[in-house]
């Protein structure tokens, strides 16, 4: 290969891979930002409407709501940068909560006549494979057997609550703190302790979002997601494992859902197989609040968390301020349509705005002279 | 610029006019302040390397980008189009460089998009259209059923298709940019036909394309557009095609001559290959070809002789019914496509956009896309080197961007296609294969990418392209084969002549 370099440094080009976001200009900072400024804007608003939203201990009340959804919507997320699309989140977290019950209730194993209770971490590792399990039987559908997503993960929606409500018999388990005689007490520490104050569910949201966010922008396996979701064949063509990524972002929706059920039910110290219902269209929506398209290739962590803020923020404002149910679902469905209105702004701007961004031409010459 | 101020006001009379065009995209200036003009009834051919403005300059003229300055006159009346169904409506029509077809609609639904016809109680008139689609189809000598799926059709015929929607729209005005990129000879005659007869009818053509010898034999005024300025005009006859070639990039170009002969081993060896089509035929039969490192073999046929599906049967897209692919003595045919890209043997798609380029992606990105292992330490990618790799590889294929972070969209059409050659160079191959990759590329970079051949070639790489124009068999090729019907019907050294190549294919010569 004959190497000349030297020459495009000087010129101080940069092609960024941004972890949150994208190069700082302002116009961009404002389309990109909207979320961003939208959350501002519904906490300005909702201060000014009760005097009990605008505190540190609201806020942190609030944030460990949103990190349920925000799990969700980080899987989702992942699954839609592909192309995709994945109803069976809610399910899966529904499950999640009923085997982490079941397991906290302890195992009867039949053939020696025993009870066991395994220890949380052991559970929490079960249940995340759980999801695991679920997530990767999407991928393999979708991926080897060329089902829709929207028809393969439909399907899982209702086997996983069915599987929920089985296991069951529709019923809640409730007491999962666990007994100290029998070594598995602690369940309740994801949901209710803090550390350094915050809450264990939004420590626990930040951690993966912090690895979701390394995994799409510095991993090939991010490249991977991306260039499926643009072109699958062209990515194909490249040597990209177009199936094996597929398969792979399906189960990590999965686990971050079964992570979703865990913190949900040691929040509530409880664990239903109606848990979750309808959180995949509250997910869905945060990823599109956040910037991403439906079509695949384009959205980022840090977008999609804002927007899981956006309208976990928005909901529980709209609770503390007394407005009816009814309204509340009203809202949340205006703010998705105005975000979604504005990413089509945005696509098309950027279009009309890319040759602006970057260097002066520099036209490389394309011909010995 | 005097030679373009005395621009053709001496023949005909002149049907469109655009003064002073300028347009920038941000701070690329793509257009200069252009003066143009259109006859009624004449071709003229749009002429200049990749970049140049003239896909700009003709979406202005049909309404589906504003001018940033400079005013157009349709009949000698001042006319603004706000989009192009304004235009269509003063009879301006446009055949895109890059096909604007709906894949999953049928071809009839395709030439009457947006303009179907209704019955009398207001539903689509399917037959008429039909009907009409057919004929459109009997004038363009193509032998395709009204009803088949776009997305089934091979992409010379999907530009038929394209060619079809614009003729169905009768306009005055008829603008064919690269209409012939993805045309057999044979094909480009019939079309050649039809604007014959488009212009007895009255219907001027504006017409672009980079096969320069074929554009000279159809037009009656050449305009040569250099970096957004118009830069030379001329009545087809004062000039050749010396001149089109000097005005466009200043000096002459050959496609180049074979490099020394210095062979190695057998690189690739395609041993009895049979490739079926969707519906089990045989689409490439019983087929063998070897090629030894440092050798450039060139595959010339007709579309639908079955070069494309060879190509992608050995980079492994598609599934072989017999035979086996061989690299470096090892058999490769079970092997999926990462795993021979890793052994170094990648394919340079023939269609770009849908095979070649991820359109969310950037430039860099895309040029880094098969090569992330190259650029990967332990978990992570490192910025700083696939910066590197991105930075080398567009030096490497001269793309003409201003970097690296570029939306991929912001390309002319050539440097897209400099892009995925840029990418698959970039895995430091041993065996290319190359599927048209002349394909929508100026003269300039045509030299280029032959010699950008020439040059790996020299450095040990094997190398099959496939051509459907005769003249680049004769380039850098050691090896001539023709394949006519799935089948190696030929094979010559480089001192062949055309005719002899012409005849193995099976191409009518007159
Ligand atoms: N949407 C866009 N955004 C930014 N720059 C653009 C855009 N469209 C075109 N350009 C730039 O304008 C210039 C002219 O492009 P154009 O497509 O008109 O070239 P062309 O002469 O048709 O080339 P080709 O022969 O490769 O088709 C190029 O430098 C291109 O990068
Ligand atoms: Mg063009």
């Amino acid at each position: 290969m004959s190497k000349s370099q030297t020459m495009t440094d000087s010129e101080g080009k940069e092609h960024k891979t941004p972890m949150f976001g994208g190069d700082f200009d302002i116009v961009r900072l404002l389309l990109e930002g909207r979320a961003f400024f939208a959350l501002i804007a519904i906490i300005i608003v909702f201060s000014a409407l009760s005097p009990f939203y605008f505190s540190l201990n609201n806020f942190l009340i609030m944030s460990s709501h949103v990190a349920i959804f925000g799990l969700l919507a980080i899987g989702m997320l992942l699954v839609i940068l592909t192309g995709g699309i994945d109803l069976s989140v809610g399910s899966i977290l529904a499950l999640a909560g009923v085997c982490a019950g079941a397991m906290m209730q302890g195992l009867t194993a039949e053939a020696a006549g025993v009870i066991l209770y395994p220890p949380v971490w052991v559970v929490v590792l079960l249940t995340c494979l759980v999801g695991a399990a679920i997530g990767a039987l999407n991928g393999v559908l979708i991926a080897i057997f060329r089902v829709p997503a929207f028809v393969a993960t439909l399907g899982t929606l209702y086997v996983a609550r069915g599987i929920a409500l089985l296991m069951t018999n529709g019923l809640t388990y409730n007491n999962l703190s666990g007994d100290p005689a029998l070594g598995n007490t602690g369940f309740d520490w994801l949901g209710f302790n803090r550390l350094f104050g915050v809450p264990i569910g939004v420590i626990v949201l930040a951690v993966v979002a912090i690895l979701a966010a390394l995994l799409l922008t510095r991993t090939p396996f991010g490249r991977w997601v991306y260039a499926t979701g643009g072109n699958a064949r062209a990515a194909d063509l490249s040597g990209v494992p177009v199936k094996f990524t597929t398969v792979m972002v399906y189960t990590l929706s999965g686990i971050c859902a079964a992570i979703a059920g865990l913190v949900l039910s040691s929040q509530l110290t409880s664990a239903g197989p109606t848990a979750g219902t309808t959180y995949e269209l509250t997910a869905i929506a945060a990823v599109v609040v956040g910037g991403a398209a439906l079509s695949g290739g384009r959205g980022t962590i840090g977008g999609t968390l804002l927007g899981a803020f956006v309208i976990g923020f928005l909901a529980d404002g709209l609770v503390i301020i007394g407005v009816s149910t009814y309204w509340q679902t009203v809202f949340t469905g205006a703010v998705i349509v105005a975000a979604v209105l504005l990413n089509s702004v945005q696509y098309s701007g950027r279009r009309r705005r890319s040759a602006g961004s970057g260097t002066p031409p520099s036209p490389k010459p394309s011909k010995p002279s | 610029m005097s030679i373009a101020a005395a621009h053709q006001d001496d023949s005909g009379e002149v049907v469109l006019a655009a003064r002073n065009i300028a347009k920038s995209f941000g701070s690329v200036h793509a257009l200069k302040g252009v003066n143009f003009k259109i006859h009624r009834g004449q071709v003229t051919t749009l002429f200049g390397e990749n970049g140049a403005g003239k896909s700009t300059l003709m979406k202005i003229l049909s309404g589906v980008l504003a001018p940033s300055s400079g005013d157009i006159t349709l009949d000698g009346a001042p006319i603004e189009f706000s989009d192009t169904i304004e235009a269509r409506e003063h009879g301006i029509s446009i055949i895109h460089q890059e096909l604007s077809l709906a894949p999953n609609l049928s071809v009839r639904d395709n030439v009457f998009m947006g303009r179907e016809l209704t019955t009398r109680t207001g539903s689509v008139d399917y037959a008429e259209e039909a009907r009409q689609t057919q004929l459109l189809m009997e004038e363009l000598e193509e032998d395709i059923d009204p009803l088949t799926p776009v997305e089934e059709l091979r992409l010379g015929q999907q530009q038929i298709v394209e060619i079809a929607r614009a003729l169905s729209i009768n306009s005055r005005i008829l603008i064919m940019d690269e209409p012939t990129s993805a045309l057999s000879a044979a094909e480009v005659e019939v079309l050649f036909k039809v604007i014959r007869d488009l212009k007895a009818r009255g219907v001027s053509i504006v017409y672009i394309s980079h096969h320069l010898e074929e554009a000279l034999q159809i037009t009656d005024h050449a305009v040569v557009l250099r970096d957004g300025v118009m830069t030379a005009y001329a009545r087809r006859e004062d000039i050749d095609l010396e001149w089109i070639v000097r005005n466009m990039v200043g000096e002459n170009f050959d496609l180049g001559s074979p490099p020394e002969a210095q062979f190695g081993d057998v690189a690739l060896s395609i041993d009895s290959v049979s490739v079926p089509d969707a519906s089990g035929v045989d689409l490439v039969r019983d087929l063998s070809l070897e090629v030894r490192s440092g050798e450039i073999v060139c595959i010339y046929g007709l579309m639908g002789a079955g070069r494309t599906e060879l190509l992608e049967a050995v980079a492994g897209r598609l599934n072989l019914t017999g035979g086996r692919v061989v690299l470096d003595g090892e058999d490769i045919s079970h092997l999926g496509i990462a795993e021979r890209i890793r052994r170094g043997l990648v394919l340079i798609p023939e269609d770009r956009q849908r095979d070649g380029l991820v359109q969310t992606m950037s430039v860099g990105q895309n040029l880094s896309l098969a090569s992330i292992g190259a650029f990967t330490r332990a978990l992570f990618t490192s910025p700083k080197l696939e910066n590197e790799v991105i930075d080398e590889s567009i030096d490497r294929v001269h793309i003409k961007t201003s970097g690296g972070s570029a939306p991929i969209g912001s390309l002319s059409g050539g440097n897209q296609q400099k892009v995925v050659i840029g990418k698959m160079m970039a895995t430091h191959p041993k065996v290319v294969l190359l599927d048209e990759p002349s394909r929508g590329i100026d003269i300039g970079a045509k030299a280029e990418v032959f010699k950008l051949l020439a040059e790996r070639a020299s450095g040990g790489v094997g190398v099959i392209y496939s051509t459907s124009e005769v003249g680049e068999c004769l380039s850098v090729a050691h090896r001539i084969v023709v394949m006519r019907r799935g089948r190696i019907a030929a094979e010559f050294g480089p001192d062949v002549t055309k005719a002899q190549i012409m005849a193995a294919s099976g191409e009518a010569i007159d």
